[in-house]
């Protein structure tokens, strides 16, 4: 029997997702011969996008391009989104774990009466079942899991999975008609970007962090400024944030954010358990600590005993001398 | 105004984890509200406190979850209700549907939840009861006035601030820096142990397992890979420095 998979696009300032070529790669892992495979794009004068989304897939990109869906409203988005589903019965249906995936993944579970299985960051699919690991205890632990029931809705974690490659034949679009609900018991009144031209930093391939040892919310500009010339994200510890030094949509730990950078600097950061959950999957970890007994230098692969205010500009500099000279 | 929190009991955040014979060990473990339901259970007494109403705490868990229940009417929930049946699987499906079975029962004009719990961390319960139940809901929350049957929040999405209405009854989750739960006093604590607190089963909430059948299961657990203690550098801080960048680009090769 044939089955359908669906992936849910997104759109972050104007462009497609790195997440939705990844949640695309997942359906290619996981599609038998003669399965579907579709995408759903949401948004507001996005059509041009959904071009560049169909090169990445065989099959079709439904697209539901209207002013009232500009911004994230749950009822909307899931309204128009089950529009679409309704017609395409899935077996799979792929989100992104991210503000949006992780908001409207569970209603459409719901919706679907499926199961679902979130923040996933690795696929075996042996043909005959597919299972699926993900983090519990915010990455303390790993566990494996498989569905007992269809249909099955997954959201993967931005940085694990590889990205689609383009298809041999891009997808057919097909535009479908979107009226917006008269009877919306939420209306989004509005929207303060303050990430606008950031990188996020769930998906962020350089996160550089700060801890108490930052002192102040003036002590982050140091950190900004090498992540800005590393192209990258900055996060902090629980202690940085409850010290009110920063916004708690920065923090990083098993409450907070999980990272999965490429390189993590840890700066002025003890290395609390806490913490450790939320970055010790990182590919390199970096710490920057005056104290050299500080746990944070257990989990990294290099480290600098150092005040991380003499430090960090100092790495900043070497950064961009060796970024501009390549 | 009726006000429901959900609520889970969780590992407190500094334990580590041990496998032992394929089962996550509670040895000696120290649990603790689900750091984001104690927002929920916080900002349901601020709520009560402005509009006035009954706060009811509800978990689906072991015996021992009855604690953090108890540690919320110490903090001024007024009753508490523990769903306890071995029946129940941990499956988000199954779970949410045992929720919903219960709050379909209830008048409620307000719903918290945390917006994930930190230990399975799949953050799906309290929206799926919102679909269960058809109300509104709004996730990751970090500011709630109500004024009459209307809310008006401020969502956190990833960074950015999406100000949202919405009418009553409706469903939040709580995201950090939505307030700063109180400590349980001791009179709270006295008082607490007078409260009325019930205890379910899914007989109870004329459910049978076969509704509740889970639609996931897990296979195997595992701790990830120890990482290793690397490697300092050495000299004055400018040459660690530069040292540091030349190993990143010839042995890890990232830059």
């Amino acid at each position: 029997m044939s089955h359908a998979y669906v992936v849910v696009a997104e759109v972050r300032a104007g462009a497609l997702r790195q997440v939705t070529l990844e949640a695309l790669h997942a359906v290619s892992l996981l599609k038998e011969e003669g399965d579907s495979a579709a995408a759903v794009l949401i948004g507001s004068q996005i059509t041009p996008l959904a071009s560049e989304l169909a090169e990445y897939l065989d099959g079709e990109v439904h697209v539901l391009d209207h002013p009232a869906l500009e911004n994230y409203n749950a009822e909307a988005y899931f309204e128009a989104l089950t529009q679409v589903l309704g017609t395409l019965n899935p077996h799979t249906v792929v989100f992104g774990h991210t503000a949006i995936g992780r908001d409207l993944a569970p209603m459409v579970a719901a919706h679907l009466n499926a199961g679902q299985i979130s923040d996933i960051t690795a696929i075996q699919n042996t043909g005959t079942t597919a299972s699926f690991t993900r983090p519990i205890y915010a990455g303390k632990a790993f566990e494996q899991k498989q569905f007992t029931d269809g249909p099955r809705v997954i959201t993967i974690r931005p940085n694990n999975i590889p990205t689609a490659a383009k298809a041999a034949n891009p997808a057919t679009i097909v535009e479908t008609e979107y009226s917006p609900a008269v009877d919306l018991k939420s209306v989004i009144k509005d929207v303060v970007r303050k990430t606008s031209g950031k990188v996020d930093l769930t998906e962020a391939k350089f996160v550089v962090s700060g801890g108490r040892g930052v002192k102040s919310a003036e002590g982050f500009k140091p950190l900004e400024e090498l992540a800005d010339v590393l192209g990258g994200a900055v996060g902090a510890s629980r202690g940085a944030c409850d010290a009110g030094y920063c916004d708690y949509a920065m923090q990083i730990g098993q409450t907070g954010k999980v990272v999965t950078p490429e390189i993590y600097i840890a700066c002025g950061i003890s290395g609390a358990i806490q913490h450790l959950a939320g970055m010790s999957q990182s590919r390199v970890i970096i710490a920057i600590n005056k104290d050299p007994e500080a746990p944070i230098f257990k989990v990294a692969d290099y480290g600098i005993v150092g005040d991380l205010f003499e430090v960090v500009p100092l790495l900043t500099k070497e950064f961009r001398e060796i970024l501009v000279s390549s | 105004m009726n006000i429901y929190v959900l609520l889970k009991q969780t590992f407190d955040t500094e334990e580590r984890i041990v496998i032992t014979n394929g089962e996550i060990s509670d040895d000696g473990v120290k649990y603790v509200i689900n750091p984001y339901d104690e927002y929920a259970v916080e900002e349901a007494l601020r709520q009560k406190e402005q509009h006035g109403g009954t706060v009811i705490v509800l978990s689906v868990g072991p015996e021992r979850s009855a604690e953090a229940l108890r540690t919320a009417l110490a903090m001024g929930a007024d009753e508490a209700v523990l769903i306890m049946d071995a029946r129940i699987p941990a499956d988000e499906f199954s779970v949410s549907r045992v929720l919903a079975a219960y709050l379909g029962k209830q008048s409620p004009d307000l719903i918290l939840g945390g917006n994930f719990s930190v230990d399975s961390g799949g953050g799906q319960i309290a929206v799926r009861i919102s679909r269960l139940l058809g109300l509104p809901h709004v996730s990751s929350i970090i500011k709630l006035d109500i004024s009459g049957m209307n809310a008006e929040v401020q969502r956190d999405s990833e960074g950015d601030t999406e100000t949202v209405q919405v009418s009553l009854p409706a469903l939040f989750t709580a995201q950090q820096g939505l307030n700063e739960p109180r400590y349980p006093s001791l009179p709270g604590i006295m008082k607490a142990k007078k409260k009325p607190f019930q205890t379910l089963s899914l007989d109870d909430l004329g459910l049978d397992d076969t509704e509740i059948a889970p639609k996931t299961r897990r296979l195997s657990l595992a701790l990830p890979p120890a990482r290793k203690a690397g490697q300092i550098m050495k000299g004055d801080l400018a040459e660690q420095a530069a040292q540091l960048v030349q190993l990143l680009r010839t042995d890890a090769k990232l830059i």
